[in-house]
């Protein structure tokens, strides 16, 4: 294989795009219409995923020390604690912290009455959690440690937000995939009819002695360019309309900015784009490079 | 065209360059389409293929170019033994014979040129040699003002004269033609035969499948009858034989 024949079948594979104006626009159509639901519903439910992330955050477990434990012993449980895998962070709070922060929510002026911190046994560490759903197994193992009186936790919370969690995943999981199918199943038909009705051509070459390569790689190569612009176009409608989505949610429902806290739209681009273009370019790679052997055993 | 020179043909040892020995070909519902056919041509020949709808001539043409293969016997075209060629030598094969159907199969979408042009783009030529054979095979089949026009703004002899451009600007040392005037006036019909008897005289050798019995009576050439598969009669400077 010459380079200029390589140079001349890509050229074709570009030239096929507007000889073939109704096929490449159709294709394009199919595959635009097929990604864009497909990135409209993947931004929903990442960003669901990300609010419900967001608020598993918020969920702490507090666990209170016996009374006259040593400030050692609590240091020693404070980094057996950061060690477990559950664990996303830790915030220690004082006996005097735990007061300064009573003091000021509760009694303000009152407080001056008091000579000594009623909370001295009070000190504590938040743990806030990587996974809720793992609540349970911790609180078990800081019950046991020697030295904790007490384990504070928001049992139907967890749950609650655990169930959610599964239920949105499962939710977001089984339309994707049923979306891709359906994608799969429209853009490789739009493909293969499109190639169905130049068989004849396809058979012309192969009569005056055109290799398979010949025949098959401007196919290939111009839908593997309807892929690409059908993936491209949903994506650029996507960032556009994503940021003003965004925008107008969290201006409308401000009350809810500390639970609405949207991905930005380079995060869901991160892994949009190149699925996007994978399964534009893919299928076109795939649907063009079948369809089209089948018309070459002449 | 007189001076550019056909491919060199693979010839065996006694100048034939199509040998068809006891050939068969059954479809798969058991029609016999070709039965125990022996056919020598020698290179340089001119030879008509005549025959009832249904005697086998498309099933012969079909086998010469390898898109059949004979339930049994031997088909030797330009040295390849069409049974045992391997798939991926089936396009150099087709690369020396030219091929010209009834209804011209041109690239639609493609000027006059790239039509012809596309078959040196197949042998892998140059550009610079592309933009000097073209023209000079447009001209020879008298097409060399046309070149830009698309297959659907020519009449129907044109388009077959582009079909014939295509099917010799590689050169092929045979010239297998599909009712070649099937589609055609009389008066246009003769255009083409007459400039195939020209490539003919140039050395080329020539298999004309045709139900034009004015032209086969007219131009005494070796005529090959078919019928239900079997050849019924071999002459040179032959007749059409009549249905009866």
């Amino acid at each position: 294989m010459k380079i200029r024949t390589l140079i001349y079948c890509i050229g074709q594979g570009f030239r096929n795009l507007g000889r073939n104006k109704s096929f490449t626009a159709a294709s394009i159509a199919t595959i635009a219409s097929c990604l864009f639901l497909f990135s409209m519903l993947f931004s929903v439910a990442a960003n669901i995923q990300n609010i419900l992330y967001s608020v598993e955050k918020g969920v702490s477990v507090t666990v209170f020390f016996d009374p006259g434990i040593t400030d050692e012993r609590i240091q020693e449980i404070g980094a057996m604690i950061n060690q477990r895998p559950e664990v996303d962070h830790t915030e220690f709070i004082s006996a005097e912290q735990a007061w300064d922060s009573f003091k000021t929510e509760y009694l303000g002026e009152y407080a001056d009455g008091f000579t000594e911190n009623p909370l001295e046994d009070m000190s504590n560490y938040q743990i806030y959690l990587a996974d809720v759903s793992l609540q349970g197994a911790l609180v078990d193992w800081l019950t046991g440690l020697e030295g904790v009186r007490k384990v504070n936790q928001s049992e139907a919370t967890a749950s609650t937000l655990t169930g959610i969690n599964a239920i949105v995943a499962y939710v977001s999981v089984g339309l994707i995939v049923i979306l891709l199918a359906v994608s799969i199943f429209l853009i490789s038909n739009t493909v293969n009819v499109g190639i169905s009705v130049r068989r004849e051509e396809i058979g012309i070459m192969k009569y005056i002695g055109a290799t398979d390569f010949f025949v098959r790689s401007p196919f290939v190569i111009e839908c593997m360019i309807i892929g690409a612009m059908g993936a491209a176009i949903p994506l650029a409608t996507t960032y556009y309309l994503y940021n003003r989505v965004a925008t107008y949610l969290t201006v409308r429902f401000s009350t809810l900015s500390n639970i609405l806290s949207f991905l930005t739209v380079n995060q869901v681009m991160k892994f949009l784009a190149p699925v996007c273009f994978a399964i534009g370019i893919g299928i076109g790679f795939i649907g063009s490079f079948v369809t089209v052997r089948r018309h070459l055993k002449v | 065209m007189g001076d550019r020179r056909r491919r060199r043909p693979r010839l065996q040892p006694d100048g034939e360059i199509i040998t068809l020995e006891n050939v068969s070909k059954s479809y798969t519902h058991g029609v016999a389409a070709l039965d125990n056919v022996n056919l020598h041509i020698n290179e340089g020949e001119f030879v008509f293929i005549v025959g009832k709808t249904g005697s086998g001539k498309s099933t012969l043409i079909k086998m010469l170019l390898r898109e059949l293969t004979p339930t049994e016997g031997r088909i030797v075209v330009n040295g390849y033994d069409l049974r045992k060629i391997r798939h991926s030598k089936i396009p150099i094969f087709r690369r020396n014979l030219g091929i010209v159907f009834q209804d011209f199969r041109l690239l639609k979408d493609r000027n006059v040129y790239d039509n012809v042009a596309f078959a040196q783009r197949i042998v892998q030529k140059s550009s610079r040699e592309i933009r000097r054979n073209v023209p000079t095979v447009l001209e020879s089949v008298g097409l060399a003002g046309k070149y830009k026009q698309k297959p659907r703004e020519l009449s129907g002899g044109e388009q077959q004269r582009v079909a014939l451009a295509r099917a010799l600007i590689n050169k092929p040392s045979i010239l297998l033609c599909d009712e070649p005037t099937g589609n055609l006036d009389p008066k246009t019909s003769w255009e083409i035969m007459r400039l195939l008897e020209q490539i003919n005289e140039r050395g080329t050798t020539l298999l004309v499948v045709t139900h034009s019995k004015e032209i086969v009576n007219a131009m005494q050439k070796r005529v090959v009858t078919l019928n239900r598969g079997v050849i019924i009669s071999d002459e040179e400077n032959g007749m059409y034989l009549d249905d009866d």
